[in-house]
């Protein structure tokens, strides 16, 4: 057994830390997207619009049925041949609309099932003062629901994050791919994934902090 | 005024109401009694549109509904003329006491928020919370979440408050502070429809006692003749059954 290229290693790290921001860019956009969309999924779900809802569960179905690789290489290698508009479509567009989705599909069912969670009384309550459906679930139940489906959502970020590194696959330079070019020229793949490892494991660590305060921040109105 | 005819509701093909009729003046204060599982809070549900009804015409000052055809608009022009005060409280619980009272005056009503702020307010003193304005439900006591509860009835300027059991689901101790509030409000001319099981304060509030059984308004009259002078057998013997109950309670 040889030992680790420590000295390589760090030296490493600033020109992985520099891909940082694609990474985060990709997730962020990613994790705002799939929030917006799959609010409305789960919304949607819980008022059950005919035709529509049938639609709804088929995508839901697809999306988490399906690997997320498998996504994406139908984003940017399958769907230009069928659609020439798409023949320029870039990985980081490709990435996040697999992202988007994929992630959507899951967080769809997590709102869904924390919108139902809200307690029947509040609903109740809200119909009382002669709200309509949609005052009713923006003012009173999604807030409500949100508090419920944080703790799942910030999980679904998580798993975003770490998703953002298959995006190599699509010829993108994000962390993931910075490493494995370095690791090519330099043969040392283990100080590289390894290095590539530690800034995904610490980035995640931190927004678990983040995550922490959030749920205080969302608990406040619930402590006694 | 408040007139209904003919309501009706099942649940599941077993009857719940049967063809109620009754009318209430403004300004009035009805106490329904009766044994549990008669229909009296599906039948004030039913005056909120909490419960659809199968049947019948509600008429709540110059809006008049037919429960079979109601409308959306129908509906919630309904729900905005009566105020409705739950067993359990059901206040917002993403909201302080202060906010659950502005929520529908500026989501529903469309006021500005710092005429609805200072009503809020107004009402929080008149329920003795004034201090608890910014308290989340979670950090109030049962009576003090049920007096918001009113307050946040009251706000609505409804026609008609209708308390479903307001007093069931508290301790014994924070029993006596909800009812003098509710005494309290019943000194404004308020039309109220009161669904309890406090007899003594039923007889004390009351113009009229409504007692239900079977689905079914079986007597109805002022609280001296229900109480002292009763007609009918199931009254009789709910009467008794419910002095037993107090005495051995």
């Amino acid at each position: 057994m040889r030992a680790l290229d420590f000295d390589y290693m760090l030296g490493l790290v600033p020109v992985i830390l520099s891909y940082v921001p694609i990474t985060l860019a990709m997730a962020v956009a990613s994790m705002v997207l799939a929030l917006i969309l799959a609010s409305f999924l789960a919304v949607e779900r819980v008022i059950k619009v005919p035709v529509l809802d049938n639609l709804v569960v088929l995508f839901i179905s697809f999306f988490r049925g399906t690997p997320l690789l498998v996504q994406l290489f139908l984003f940017y290698f399958g769907l230009p041949q069928l659609l020439p508009a798409l023949a320029n479509i870039n990985g980081v567009t490709a990435a996040i609309m697999g992202l988007t989705l994929h992630f959507a599909a899951y967080m769809a069912e997590s709102i869904r099932a924390a919108i139902a969670g809200v307690d029947r009384s509040q609903w109740e309550a809200a119909q009382s003062i002669g709200m309509t459906q949609v005052q009713m679930m923006r003012r009173i139940i999604l807030p409500q629901a949100t508090r419920i489906a944080a703790p799942t959502l910030v999980n679904y970020f998580i798993d975003m994050i770490k998703g953002t590194s298959l995006a190599f696959t699509l010829g993108v330079t994000e962390m993931m791919g910075a490493a494995q070019k370095e690791a090519a020229g330099s043969f040392l793949y283990f100080e590289a994934f390894l290095v590539v490892a530690v800034i995904y494991w610490v980035m995640v660590e931190a927004l678990s902090q983040v995550q922490g305060r959030l749920e205080t921040r969302l608990n406040k109105a619930f402590a006694r | 005024m408040i007139s209904i005819r003919g309501l009706t509701k099942s649940f599941r093909g077993a009857p719940v109401l049967r063809e109620i009729d009754l009318d209430i003046e403004d300004g009035e204060k009805v106490v329904v009694i009766g044994p549990s599982g008669t229909g009296k809070s599906t039948l004030l549900r039913s005056l909120n549109f909490l419960d659809v009804p199968d049947a019948g015409q509600i008429t709540v000052g110059d809006l008049t509904i037919d429960a079979a055809r109601a409308s959306k608009s129908e509906i919630l022009a309904l729900r905005r003329r009566t105020g409705f005060v739950f067993q359990n409280y059901a206040l917002f619980a993403n909201k302080t006491a202060k906010e659950n009272i502005m929520e529908a005056l500026v989501t529903v009503q469309k006021r500005p928020r710092a005429e609805a702020e200072e009503r809020a307010l107004s009402v929080l003193r008149e329920t003795g919370l004034a201090e608890k304005a910014d308290s989340y439900p979670a950090a109030l006591s049962g009576g003090q979440q049920q007096r918001v509860g009113i307050g946040r009835a009251m706000a609505l300027g409804a026609d008609v408050l209708l308390f479903d059991e307001p007093t069931s689901a508290l301790d014994p101790e924070w029993v006596g502070e909800v009812l003098d509030l509710m005494r309290r409000v019943a000194e404004k001319s308020q039309t109220m429809i009161i669904v309890t099981h406090e007899m003594q304060f039923a007889r004390e509030i009351a113009d009229r006692i409504v007692f239900m059984d079977g689905g079914k308004i079986v007597e109805s009259g002022p609280p001296r003749q229900i109480f002292d002078a009763p007609r009918d057998d199931r009254l009789k013997r709910f009467l008794k059954r419910v002095s037993r109950e107090e005495q051995s309670g």
